[in-house]
Formats: structure tokens, C-alpha cells, sequence
């Protein structure tokens, strides 16, 4: 793969009389990818093509304003999608033959025709061929809301140097730290407050042995997750499980519906009418984002993240720094955590986060390590996941497991280059020890 | 890793000449027989040797583990309430909580005397070994890349993937006896080779990271077995499971002891694959490399040596042997394909390496006690119903340990190699003397 990624990368000098030292370096890797996969929409979504009609309902019966549903013919939709994609593949050959980088419309055009193409030729193939699209958007972020907050944990640590393989565990216990909270309080607020200081607890381990005794990150990422699936799991099984104490019923935290916001068509009820945990992840990305780029402690942390040493030379405590950040890092986890026990399922099970820490992880790479990249890519992930639900309820013909693979395969495709280079902090994993 | 590693105790000088060319580096003027500190006492060098830090850790994770599972017990609990009238009594149910369970841990991964003949007294040990046989071959694998520098987390996706491999060739073709079961063998190593050698290949080719890598196949491979047992091809007829028709006898590897016990042969497998790993990395060309770039990838690179052909070759080989790992699970112990075949054996695997210091033999007792430990805790939570996993409690907590010695030290009141009283003693010593100098 590499390989072709490097012969295509030409590099091409200009004629002598012009400025000899200007190199214009030629990639066609975006082409070639947009062309292959144009065929390939071309190939199943137009040529072969169920002559079908596909439905796609704007609104609920309960929304206030109703907008008619979309209806589409499967094979005219293909035909025009695939040669907007095949278009947008022209537009990345001439701007790669010219030396420049492909527009980010093209870009955006090209994944969205590719992505709508493929969704009506999978509703298409199902038994029943209407799908909800605010359900659709809004399951993926409710699937989304702890895959953000995890990524977002692993961000602080990241960009503080720390490589958080932990994120599974944090979510986790803070999903049981809810649970017995919640139950023991009944108070869904007491339980999230309950689950960000147990995930704290799991930074704790993870910031005192890789910070202070120097151990391998990945290595406590590792063993700190088969710790708090082994611990959660004996305490679930021996505890939580008898039945006279109370300890596994917390109460949920409460719906918001935005007064105006919630009553646009599509996306207000996907957006603003949701649980409050939304709106603290709405609150807790934006917050990320402003204080790593605009304060001095985002300065700071990026700073440890990249050069440590430099940041030690100009005066920066390095190791406490990160050790607060990790700390922070497992309080935003938390309340990923929570939402496990207190919005989507109203009991702690055991591992039921079920390598969505991981998941997690792969966002935060695919999202290039910042704030909204992150955001975007634990959508898309979320996206990948809800849909794999819907058309198995639809009785598609596409293997559910082929979805499920989806949000790894891109990550793989990310770190390798493949789909834009994604290159995580300098200094990330590697201990720092003052001389 | 190599942090880890550099976190291992640097045996104090024990020869008089090592001794006494410190102490003359600290105090030029004396003579070197003068002022030679004396041989550490035989105590000294036992309570500082890596062996005994193990152990420790071994024995602090194991009271961790007990303290989870009196503060957990029924009976404790309820004689807690009246602690202070009689605390005898919680002590007792507290005592009598924590030993039964690791006893009958015990009795179930070694030895159990309740049982009628030989055969049921002996089953526990033999059970534990072939549950250690995947955990050996895995744990193998994940150690040689982690002498190579390389964080290899993904053997779950090479065990899967030779699973799958050897699972499909033994079940689908029919062939004569040896040349089956060898087929199966070689085609499982491939599986988990090929799967191994992709990561190995994309981090050559294009410095992606393998931790991540790793990860992401993992789940590839999980969705891939559960994808494949839909397909015709591989599941059984008529069944609306995941689960693939049973492997034919021919592609079966032999029983050990005879039918009462599930010991295969797989086990003498993994001894000739630990020989063979051991003689590989210490004595071998390839070994020689794989060490060098662990150590120093730069120093490595200038040296002539590979690198990046080295990860690929590193990946491959990790890959085979957790690739022998699923060959073990389909061929020895299950016999057929599921979507759990590979259990939690790659995860386990890693802390098998970890806690054997990615070392061959350490790797091969280590899998052993990780096996005892699973055969021992389904027999505990049958027994005493206490919760299998504080299994996972007590193996994670062995290897934090293990990995953290200042904090083992610490605990036990150990000495510490790196600055102890003999160097302090030395340095006061010297330290007048010095001043006299100047």
C-alpha cells in the first residue's frame, strides 16, 4: 500500500530558467482513492441497482412542524450520486496534477455522496425500504455521547504526553461508581458526580505508576483495564447481584428539551432535545477546545505533550502537570461512564462498556488529536454503529459485522496514511525524568 | 517496555573487585584494599534479588485479593455488625472466607485431595496445564516483540485468526492422519503470521503505531470469526449458531494421558516452542538483531542491521506463535470454531510476557501460573462461590507490582540495589576524606 502511496508522490522540477529551487511534490493518493471508490458506486449503486423506491421520513408524528418524507428512486439516486462522485474525482486529478491540495468542498461533497449513495443502496436491499432519519442521527448520538467524553479524556492525556489506554477502564468504574451512587442517593446527579471521582480514582492508578514509578503507559493502560473489569465484574456478581440491598437501580438523569432550538425540523430533535449529559458533553468538548488553544494552560499542556524538556527549561513542572491533567482527564471520562448507568441502561452489567474505551481511542486518532476533530470522528463512529442497528431492524443483506468492522478499518486507514497522516503529540508515552 | 526494563534492580557488585573499584572511584587517595567495602551479607543479596520482588508481589496481590473477598463475604459482613462485642468472631468468618476460597483455588489448579482415585486427585494439575498451553504460545509471541521494542497487544487477532485457519483445514478437508493435523498446524501458524506480519508491515512501511494497530485487528479479527461462522462454509449444518462442525479426528492432536484427562500434546508443543524461542533469541543470528533493535533502534540502524525488515520479521514470527495458540484452542481443547475461542487468552497474554520479563522460560512459569490460576478459579467459584474474577484482580495486581519495584520495596521494606545503606555508608565515609584532599 505504502509502497504505491510512494511512487505516486512524484516529484517534478520545474525547468531551469524558472526558479530552480521550487519543488512541486504531486499527490495523487486522494484521486486515486476518490476514483476507486466512484467505481465502486458506480458498480453496485447505479449499474446494478434495485429499481426500488426509498423513503426517507423527515420528522416523528409527535414533532411540531411536519415535513413530508423523502421519497427516492434507488437507481436514479445511485446514477446521479456516482457521477457527482466521479466528478468530484475529476476535481482531485486536476487539482493533483497542478500541484495543489484537493479543495475541502470536493472533499466534503465526495464523502457525502458517497455515504448517501451507499445508505440508499442498503435500505434499498432491506425487506422494509422506510428509515427515520432524525433516528437514525439521533441514535448515533446518543451512541456517540460516551465514545466523546472518552476520547476527550484521552486528548488531555495525550496532549500532556501520557498515552491513556485506560479510557475502557475510567468509563467503565464510572459507570458502576454511578450505579451504586445513584442507587444508594437516589439521585441521578450524586451518581454522576460519583462516577467522574471514580474514574479519577482509575486515573489515580494510572498517573501514580506510569508518573511516578515510571512504568510503561501502555503497559498500566493495559493491566488497569483487566484490574477494573475483574474488580467491577467480582464486585457486580457478589455485591450489586443480592437482591435485598438496593445497589444496582439509579435513577436516570433527566431529558431537556431547548425551548425554540428543539423544535427545528431534523436536527432540532436530534440536537436539543436529549438528555442534560448532552448538553455537559456540548459544554465539556467546547471548553476543551478553548482552554487548550486559547489559555495558558493549554499552552502549557500542548507544550509538555511536544517538548517536554523545553517546557521543564522554561519553567514548566512538568510531571505535576501531567499528573493533574491525567486527574481531569479521568473526571471527563466519568461522566462518559455515567452515561452508561444513568441514561442509556438503568443497571451496571458486567463489562458492559464493551471496548467502547477503545472505540474511543480510535476517534481520538481519526480526529487527529483536537477537540472537534475528535467530536466529528466519535459521530462518525456513532453513525457507523446505529446504522449497523437499523438495517439489521430493517433486514438488510449487508453482514452486521462488516459495519462493526467499519470504525476500525477507517482508524487503521488513518494511522497508516492512507486517509489523510494522523501524528499524535511528540512526547506522548514517553516518561519524562528531569536530569 | 524499555522503561520497564530499565526499572529492573541492578544486582549490587558482589565480586571484592567490583566493590573495591567503587569505592576507590569514590575516594581516589585510599588504596583500594583500604577502604573496600565488605561482601554484602547473604541476607542483603537474597531480599534485594529479582526473585524475591516477584514473589512479593505475588503475596501483596494475593492479600489484596483476600481483603476484596472478606469485605465482600456475607457472613463477615454480618458478624461486622457486632464487631465490637465480639471481634473474634468477624476475625474467624474473615479467616474462613479468605482461606477456603484460596484453598480451593489451590485444590483446583494443583492438587485435590478429596478426590476418590489418582486420576481425580491429579486432574486439577493437568487441567492447569492445558489451559497454560494457549497462554504459553501467546505469551511467547507477545515476549519475543517485546524484545524487539515492539508493543505487540494483538495476539488476541493472531490466536482468532489461526483459529480460523486451522479450524477451516481441519474440518473441510478430508486427509490422512499426520499429513492432516500437520497441515492444520502449518495453516494456523500462517493465519496468525499473516495477521501479526500486517502489523509488523504497516509499521515498516509506514511508521504507524502498533499499540494502535494492535487494537484496531483485534476487533477486525473478532468481527471477522463472528462474520465467517454466518457464512456456509464454516457453520455447522443445521444449526442457527455461530459454531462450526467439529474438526475431524485425524486433524485432532493426540491426548496425553488418555481420555480422562483433556492434556494434549499441544503441551510438549509449547516446551519445544519455548526451547526453541530461548535458543532463538539467545544464541541465534536473527535473536542477536531482534535484541539489538530493542535496545537501540538507531545504534541498530547504523550498525547495518534492518529495522524496519526486523519488525516485519518479529511480527511474523509473534504472529505464528499466537497463530499455535489457536491451533492448540481448535485442535487440543475445543474442537470446534466458536466466536470465543480465543477467550481472553491474548489479553492474558500479555501480562504472561509481562510478568515473565519477556523472557522464555520466565514467559513459560508464568503461563503456568496464569493457567493454575483459571483452572483454580472456575474450581473456586464452583466450590466456594467466591466470583471468578478476582482471578483478573489478583493477576492484573501481580504485574503492577511487578512492574512498579520501588513501590514493592517499599511495602516489604525491601532493599534497594540502586541506593543502599553500604553506599551511604561509603559515600559519609568518604566524604571527610575528600574534604581533607582538598
Amino acid at each position: 500500500m505504502s509502497t504505491a502511496v510512494q511512487e505516486n508522490r512524484n516529484t517534478v522540477r520545474p525547468p531551469e530558467s524558472s526558479e530552480p529551487e521550487k519543488t512541486v511534490v504531486r499527490h495523487w493518493r486522494t484521486a486515486i482513492i476518490f476514483t476507486v471508490l466512484a467505481l465502486v458506486t458506480l458498480l453496485v449503486c447505479a449499474i446494478s441497482a434495485a429499481d426500488d423506491t426509498v423513503v426517507f421520513r423527515l420528522s416523528e408524528t409527535r414533532d411540531t412542524i411536519r415535513l413530508g418524507d423523502v421519497a427516492l428512486g434507488s437507481r436514479v439516486t445511485g446514477w446521479v450520486l456516482a457521477v457527482v462522485a466521479i466528478c468530484m474525482a475529476a476535481v482531485a486529478w486536476t487539482a493533483g496534477s497542478k500541484g495543489r491540495k484537493v479543495p475541502w468542498w470536493c472533499t466534503a461533497v465526495f464523502w457525502a455522496a458517497f455515504v448517501i449513495a451507499m445508505l440508499v443502496w442498503a435500505v434499498s436491499h432491506a425487506d422494509s425500504n422506510s428509515l427515520s432519519l432524525p433516528g437514525l442521527l439521533g441514535g448515533s448520538l446518543t451512541l456517540a455521547v460516551p465514545l466523546i467524553f472518552g476520547s476527550m479524556s484521552g486528548l488531555l492525556c495525550e496532549r500532556s504526553g501520557v498515552v491513556n489506554i485506560a479510557i475502557e477502564g475510567q468509563l467503565l468504574f464510572g459507570a458502576f461508581s454511578a450505579a451504586v451512587a445513584g442507587s444508594v442517593s437516589h439521585n441521578a446527579w450524586v451518581g454522576l458526580l460519583a462516577a467522574m471521582l471514580g474514574a479519577v480514582l482509575v486515573s489515580l492508578v494510572l498517573a501514580v505508576f506510569s508518573i511516578k514509578y515510571l512504568v510503561n503507559q501502555v503497559i498500566v493502560g493495559v493491566v488497569v483495564n483487566v484490574l477494573v473489569s475483574g474488580l467491577t465484574g467480582f464486585l457486580y456478581s457478589t455485591v450489586l447481584s443480592r437482591s435485598n440491598v438496593g445497589l444496582n437501580a439509579p435513577d436516570h438523569l433527566p431529558d431537556y428539551a431547548v425551548p425554540v432550538l428543539s423544535k427545528i425540523p431534523v436536527i432540532g430533535p436530534v440536537l436539543f432535545d436529549q438528555s442534560v449529559i448532552v448538553y455537559l458533553m456540548y459544554g465539556v468538548v467546547f471548553l476543551i477546545w478553548y482552554c487548550l488553544t486559547r489559555t495558558r494552560w493549554g499552552l502549557r499542556t500542548r507544550a509538555v505533550g511536544e517538548h517536554p524538556k523545553a517546557a521543564d527549561t522554561l519553567g514548566v513542572n512538568v510531571n505535576r502537570l501531567r499528573f493533574w491533567n491525567v486527574l481531569v482527564a479521568g473526571a471527563v471520562a466519568g461522566m462518559g461512564g455515567a452515561f452508561f448507568t444513568l441514561v442509556s441502561v438503568s443497571s451496571f452489567n458486567k463489562d458492559m462498556t464493551a471496548g467502547q474505551g477503545y472505540i474511543a481511542l480510535a476517534a481520538l486518532i481519526f480526529g487527529r488529536w483536537r477537540p472537534f476533530g475528535a467530536l466529528f470522528a466519535a459521530l462518525l463512529f456513532g453513525f457507523a454503529t446505529n446504522l449497523q442497528s437499523v438495517l439489521s431492524l430493517l433486514g438488510t443483506t449487508v453482514p452486521s459485522q462488516f459495519l462493526a468492522m467499519l470504525p476500525y478499518l477507517v482508524t487503521i486507514a488513518a494511522v497508516t496514511g492512507l486517509v489523510g497522516r494522523s501524528r499524535g503529540p511528540a512526547a506522548s508515552g514517553v516518561p519524562y525524568v528531569k536530569e | 517496555m524499555s522503561s520497564s526494563e530499565s526499572q529492573q534492580p541492578v544486582a549490587p557488585p558482589v565480586d571484592g573487585a567490583g566493590a573495591a573499584s567503587e569505592g576507590a572511584a569514590a575516594a581516589p587517595v585510599t588504596p583500594p584494599w583500604a577502604s573496600g567495602p565488605e561482601k554484602p551479607s547473604l541476607a542483603y543479596r537474597f531480599t534485594s534479588s529479582p526473585l524475591v520482588l516477584s514473589v512479593a508481589a505475588l503475596i501483596a496481590a494475593l492479600v489484596v485479593g483476600g481483603l476484596l473477598i472478606v469485605f465482600t463475604d456475607q457472613r463477615v459482613l454480618t458478624r461486622m455488625n457486632y464487631f465490637f462485642n465480639r471481634p473474634s468472631d468477624t476475625f474467624e468468618a474473615a479467616w474462613k472466607a479468605a482461606s477456603s476460597a484460596y484453598v480451593a483455588l489451590f485444590e483446583g489448579a494443583i492438587f485435590d485431595p478429596h478426590g476418590e482415585d489418582w486420576t481425580q486427585r491429579i486432574y486439577p494439575l493437568t487441567e492447569t496445564l492445558t489451559i497454560a498451553t494457549p497462554l504459553i504460545f501467546a505469551g511467547l509471541g507477545v515476549a519475543i516483540s517485546f524484545r524487539s521494542g515492539l508493543f505487540n497487544i494483538g495476539a488476541q487477532g493472531q490466536i482468532i485468526l489461526g483459529a480460523i485457519v486451522a479450524g477451516y483445514i481441519g474440518f473441510s478437508w478430508h486427509l490422512p492422519v499426520a499429513i492432516h493435523l500437520i497441515l492444520v498446524i502449518v495453516g494456523g501458524m500462517l493465519g496468525g503470521a499473516v495477521w501479526g506480519g500486517l502489523v509488523g508491515l504497516l509499521k515498516a512501511k509506514t511508521g504507524a503505531h502498533e499499540v494502535i494497530l494492535c487494537i484496531m485487528l483485534n476487533y477486525v479479527a473478532l468481527n471477522l470469526v463472528l462474520y465467517v461462522l454466518t457464512t456456509p462454509g464454516f457453520q455447522r449444518e443445521g444449526s442457527t449458531n455461530p459454531i462450526s462442525p467439529q474438526i475431524d479426528r485425524s486433524a485432532q492432536l493426540p491426548r496425553l494421558f488418555g481420555d480422562s484427562f483433556r492434556l494434549h500434546w499441544g503441551f510438549v508443543l509449547a516446551i519445544l516452542a519455548v526451547l526453541l524461542v530461548s535458543w532463538m533469541i539467545n544464541r541465534s543470528t536473527v535473536g542477536f538483531r531482534l535484541r539489538a533493535v530493542g535496545s537501540n533502534p538507531e545504534a541498530s540502524k547504523t550498525a547495518g542491521i534492518n529495522v524496519t525488515a526486523g519488525y516485519i520479521v518479529v511480527m511474523v514470527m509473534a504472529g505464528g506463535l499466537s497463530g499455535m495458540a489457536g491451533v492448540s484452542q481448535i485442535s487440543g481443547t475445543e474442537k470446534v470454531l466458536t466466536g470465543d475461542v480465543a477467550a481472553s487468552f491474548g489479553f492474558d497474554a500479555i501480562t504472561v510476557a509481562l510478568l515473565g520479563r519477556s523472557k522464555p522460560w520466565g514467559t513459560f512459569w508464568a503461563g503456568l501460573l496464569y493457567g493454575a490460576f483459571r483452572a483454580g478459579g472456575v474450581a473456586m467459584q464452583t466450590n466456594t462461590g467466591t466470583n471468578i474474577n478476582i482471578v483478573l484482580v489478583v493477576q492484573s495486581l501481580i504485574v503492577l507490582f511487578i512492574a512498579a519495584p520501588p513501590l514493592v520495596r517499599a511495602i516489604f521494606r525491601l532493599p534497594d540495589p540502586s541506593k543502599t545503606g553500604r553506599d551511604k555508608k561509603a559515600r559519609k565515609a568518604s566524604a571527610p576524606k575528600a574534604g581533607a584532599a582538598q
